[in-house]
């Protein structure tokens, strides 16, 4: 054994700066998967911590809540504690500024677990004491003008509260301030009916020992029909930890690719190396060392490797991690507090390490075959890489098995692990069977007019001991995964940033009455924000589905009839499908059975269930009216955002136009200054309608997707790091290989511009080729993932292409350059005496 | 001195494939070898000379025919087993030196003794490398990497390192074909000097006659097979 190790130690000698570099291919990889590890479970701790705090207690219940003994029996469960809640939306006005405010008026210890932040402290205190009293939110004081002591007034009827305190953050509430909307809290007491329509809330705090589920479950079988919407800290923590789930598999998988690409040119650079110990091995046998004592050598060497690129990787991994708290902290909805997760490190660097280890023994194999007598004859050690060797077959399978076994379990699917896993093979494969087919087509259409240099630099792809399979992987895979990841990234922030395009509504009034509508109209365009949107609501009240009278959960609590909402147009809007059925858009009027849709905003689950062909009965504003469901839509989420308020039901053009409507409107402002400004003349000339000003919203939604661009950036960026390392790694290599070539060329007296030009007539074909098949392999790449994964049209630029298409050879050829640099600076001498 | 043969070979038989068809090098080679003794083969180019040393020491297989060499037959032996037999009975010389580029001088003399293992590579051992580095004229080259040493001081460094492992034979092959005549002349003596006292025995290929006829016995070979095989006439 310190045979081997000491053998080890002494034969690296002489290329321990190469074999260096060669670590550095997979120190990127292992540096990134170190960092998303550790990240990822920094957050699923933070997230285990404060998860009933983002709710504020264990269980919440919404809904119209019966008001039977029976109910009162099922919530009075040993050890349950109950928090009653009111919730409305109502304008709040002080010193002539006006304000739609949601009011929740509320008892007993809410909330149950987490922060409620507000100054000074003992407001939430005096709060429960009962009165007319408010803590109000910190946009409320903004819009209002108020402070600690001073008087608003609540609703319709002006009620007088007094303001006792300022909350800054309260479970629930957004991370970012921007979004955090317009509350006051009230005690429950002080709620008086003249505040207008409320929504009813429960907060539960469960004893130690009863399970959330088994309590809500108990709850839903008592009452079936309640139509409750009940919502559990657990299920919470469980959709936040399926979010970061999905973060971190994208985010391994990424970082994943970095290690690969590394991988292949440890793979690529120790093939060349073993080659190069072949002599070495031959005469270590003819001494008689067995073939498994020169293998050991190597492997050691392979083996140390590998350790000195995960340790380096685990440092940078850190280093990386600790920059991501600054980038993350506004993504989420709670502090984060950063640790060193040791698990994720050991995970990153093993994951490495083994990939790593995978990728030498390929080509390490090779050493236990070589012949004493390659001592003798050259000619012998070329055909020791040709034996057959059963471990080959073994780590030619271990190889892809590992890489699918990694992707499967960091995505957690089968179908996408294997996926991945196979889009890798399906490039690796036809980069090789682009490199042969060049290597081919350079014998073949030999341009034997040409100049020296070209022809001897054509030449170089074919000759023994070339290297076109090589680079043609080393630069076409990493132009694949790096143009992939850019196409990806960039059709992911057009989708993010959909709403925010230009002449889209960015100021929205979700309910205008009809006799509003017109002043309100000429107001918005006066102050320059002309209204881009109109959509019409026509109150409607539903008498039968399919003959039968509707349940009582399709009305508001405490109401007689069962009102509902429909709009009309003869188009759908560009961001709806039709999921089923088809759309009619027209209708003769007076027609026996009118067409309907269903449109994206009815909330399934939630609202009872309507199916193509279910026939509703209508009293529309006193005409009655028979309709069929001929249309369900899909639709995006960022629809319902401009389109304001929601309505279930699309009629045809010209069958409800003639009903009184109200409307929601969308206006556009060139500037979030000019949208204010409208804002602000709306509210004070018409105090009672909710303006909700899209442009600030806009602008944050922007700054996250930036961050999250900024991150994304950041991980591509250790595949970068990797493609060139790998790429001057390949190049040193190159050169390596040919320096005897070199020195007979030299001494021939071929002259230094003549050698390096030869190098670059090879660099410059195989990038060219490299980044081109690569593209097209990302091309590709993107189209299937933007279809089966993102589910979002691809987009492709030509231009991005042909510039990525520039840089990449570019950075090719400087990187050859480069590398070649000291080319002639050997003694031939020194290399002549080497005999192989 | 033992009358045991230290190397039998016997109907000694090497087929290479080529493409145009099976080439025979070796036709059925046979001859005995005592203990201490001196061999010189002699020949033509491309007659197999190599080839045969090659068989002799393990370093290939025989198409047919055997290699006994000190007691071991050869061709039954592992290619483990043939590694055992070269790190303790044989030591080599090749034309081309083969000294491994990334180690020094001593460390290449102490190859052969470190692949036996830990515990022989005690102080002994490395004292007796440097007295063979000394005995080839080196003393004071031992930390020199192989690129530093001219042709004729690789190949005395190539020496050391046949010798110390104390082989039972040596094998030479065209050990002064890459050499100017005096650094030749100088590498034969010590070739000859060392063998002498260490009662080695030794099998040595040359092109050059004059060389041949310092061994106790000349074989000449051609196409394959053995056209005489007379004693030499070595110095006193
Ligand atoms: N792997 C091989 N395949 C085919 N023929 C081979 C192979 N190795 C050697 N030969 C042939 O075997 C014959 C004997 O070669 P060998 O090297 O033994 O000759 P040699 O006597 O040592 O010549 P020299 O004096 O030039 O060193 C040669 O004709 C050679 O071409
Ligand atoms: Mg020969």
């Amino acid at each position: 054994m310190s045979f081997i190790l000491k053998m080890a130690w002494r034969d690296s000698r002489a290329s321990r700066r190469r074999l260096l570099l060669l670590s550095l291919s997979v120190v990127f990889g292992i540096a990134a998967l170190v960092a998303i590890g550790s990240v990822s479970a920094n957050l699923r701790r933070a997230i285990d911590e404060q998860a009933s705090g983002l709710l504020g207690a264990d269980v919440i219940i919404n809904g119209r809540i019966p008001a039977t003994a029976e109910w009162a029996q099922a919530m009075a469960a040993p050890g349950v504690e109950v928090a009653r809640e009111r919730i409305m939306a109502t304008p709040v006005a002080a010193a002539g500024a006006t304000q739609r405010t949601q009011i929740r008026a509320i008892e007993g210890d809410f909330p149950f677990y987490g922060e409620f932040d507000v100054k000074p402290a003992d407001a939430l205190r005096r709060l429960r004491q009962g009165g007319n009293v408010a803590i109000v939110s910190a946009k409320l004081v903004e819009q209002l003008q108020v402070r600690v002591g001073d008087t608003v007034a609540l609703g319709r009827a002006r009620e007088r509260f007094t303001v006792i305190g300022v909350v800054a953050s309260y479970p629930g509430s957004p991370p970012q301030v921007n979004f955090a909307p317009a509350v006051a809290f009230i005690p429950f007491a002080a709620l008086s009916p003249s505040l207008g329509l409320r929504a009813n809330r429960l907060d539960l705090r469960l004893p130690r020992g009863l399970v959330a589920a088994e309590f809500v479950k108990g709850l839903k079988a008592g009452f079936p029909d309640s139509g409750l919407v009940i919502a559990t800290a657990d299920e919470r923590r469980q959709q936040l930890d399926d979010g970061i789930t999905g973060f971190d598999a994208f985010f391994h998988l990424v970082g994943f690719v970095a290690l690969f690409l590394g991988a292949i040119g440890v793979a690529s650079v120790v093939h060349v190396y073993v080659r190069q110990k072949i002599a070495t091995v031959a005469i270590l046998r003819c001494l008689g060392a067995s073939g498994r004592q020169a293998f050991a050598i190597y492997l050691l060497q392979g083996f140390a490797l590998g350790l000195f690129g995960a340790v380096v990787g685990a440092g940078l991994g850190l280093v990386g991690q600790g920059l991501m708290p600054a980038l993350l902290k506004d993504l989420f909805p709670f502090p984060i507090h950063f640790f060193i997760s040791w698990p994720a490190v050991a995970s990153g660097m093993v994951s490495g390490l083994v990939i790593c280890l995978l990728f030498t023994l390929l080509p390490l194999l090779t050493v236990r075959n070589v012949p004493p007598l390659a001592a003798f004859r050259s000619a012998l050690a070329e055909r020791a890489s040709g034996v057959f060797d059963p471990w080959r077959v073994v780590i030619a399978v271990s190889i892809p098995v590992a890489v699918a076994g990694f992707a499967v379990w960091q995505t957690k699917s089968v179908r996408f692990g294997m996926g991945y896993a196979f889009a890798l093979g399906f490039g690796f494969a036809t980069l090789t069977g682009a490199a042969y087919l060049v290597s081919w087509a350079a014998r073949v259409f030999f341009p034997s007019k040409m100049p020296y240099v070209v022809r001897q630099g054509v030449a170089n792809l074919y000759r023994p001991q070339n290297r076109t399979v090589l680079l043609l992987l080393s630069i076409g895979l990493g132009a694949f995964l790096m143009i992939a990841l850019f196409l990806t990234r960039s059709e992911l922030m057009a989708q993010l940033q959909g709403p925010g395009g230009a002449g889209r509504p960015n100021l929205l009034l979700p309910v205008v009455e009809g006799d509003e509508l017109e002043p309100v109209t000429k107001l918005l365009s006066d102050q320059g924000a002309p209204v881009v949107l109109q959509t019409p609501f026509v109150q409607m009240n539903l008498l039968s589905v399919n003959g039968k009278p509707p349940g009582r959960r399709w009305r508001l609590p405490g109401a007689k009839d069962t009102v509902l909402f429909a709009t009309h147009r003869d188009h759908l809007n560009p961001n709806e499908t039709v999921k089923e059925g088809k759309f009619a858009g027209t209708a003769e009027p007076g027609a026996a059975e009118v067409p309907i849709a269903l449109s994206p905003a009815l909330r399934r689950g939630v609202d009872p269930v309507l199916r193509l062909g279910d026939i509703m009965e209508w009293d529309v504003q006193g005409i009655p009216m028979r309709t069929r469901v001929t249309a369900v839509l899909a639709g995006s989420p960022q629809f319902q955002m401009a389109a304001g308020r929601r309505y279930e039901f699309i009629f045809p053009e010209g069958v409800i136009n003639g009903a009184p409507a109200s409307y929601s409107l969308g206006a556009h402002a060139a500037t979030p200054a000019l949208a204010a400004k409208a804002q602000r003349a709306v509210t004070a000339a018409f105090p009672q309608l909710e303006v909700v000003d899209l442009s600030a919203i806009f602008a944050v939604i922007l700054r996250v997707f930036d961050k999250i661009a900024y991150v994304i950036g950041f991980m591509a960026s250790f595949v970068i790091a990797t493609g060139i390392v790998m790429l001057v790694s390949a190049i040193l290599t190159g050169r390596f290989q040919r320096i005897r070539e070199t020195v007979l060329l030299r001494t021939l007296g071929a002259s230094h511009r003549q050698l390096v030009l030869i190098q670059l007539v090879e660099y410059a074909i195989l990038g060219i080729l490299a980044t081109v098949v690569g593209a097209m392999l990302a091309v590709g790449g993107n189209l299937l993932l933007a279809h089966f994964v993102f589910k979002i049209p691809a987009a492709i630029s030509p231009l991005f292409l042909l510039e990525a298409t520039a840089a990449v050879t570019l950075v090719t050829l400087v990187t050859g350059w480069l590398a070649n640099r000291g080319i002639t600076n050997h003694p031939p001498l020194a290399v002549l005496r080497q005999e192989t | 001195m033992s009358d045991l043969p230290i190397l039998k070979v016997e109907r000694l038989t090497k087929t290479y494939p080529t493409a145009a068809g099976p080439l025979t090098v070796l036709h059925e080679v046979s001859f005995d070898l005592a203990a201490g003794a001196s061999l010189a083969i002699v020949g033509p180019s491309g007659s197999g000379k190599t080839t045969l040393l090659g068989l002799c020491a393990g370093l290939d297989r025989a198409s047919s025919g055997s290699v006994t060499l000190a007691g071991e037959k050869l061709d039954r032996l592992d290619e483990d087993g043939r590694a055992r037999v070269r790190n303790q009975h044989i030591g080599f010389v090749f034309q081309n030196f083969q000294l491994i580029p990334t180690l020094t001088a001593l460390e290449n003399v102490l190859v052969p003794i470190e692949l036996r293992g830990a515990s022989a590579a005690a102080g002994d051992y490395e004292r007796d490398s440097r007295d063979l580095l000394k005995r080839v004229g080196l003393g004071d080259r031992y930390d020199h990497y192989p690129v530093q040493l001219s042709g004729g001081e690789q190949q005395r460094v190539a020496l050391a390192r046949a010798f110390v492992n104390r082989p039972k034979i040596l094998f030479c092959d065209e050990p002064t074909g890459n050499l100017d005549g005096d650094t030749a002349q100088a590498m034969v003596e010590l070739i000859f000097g060392l063998n002498r006292e260490r009662g080695t025995t030794l099998v040595l290929v040359t092109h050059d006659l004059e060389l041949a006829q310092r061994c106790g016995r000349v074989i000449r070979f051609r196409s394959g097979a053995i056209v005489s095989d007379m004693p030499g006439s070595p110095a006193p």
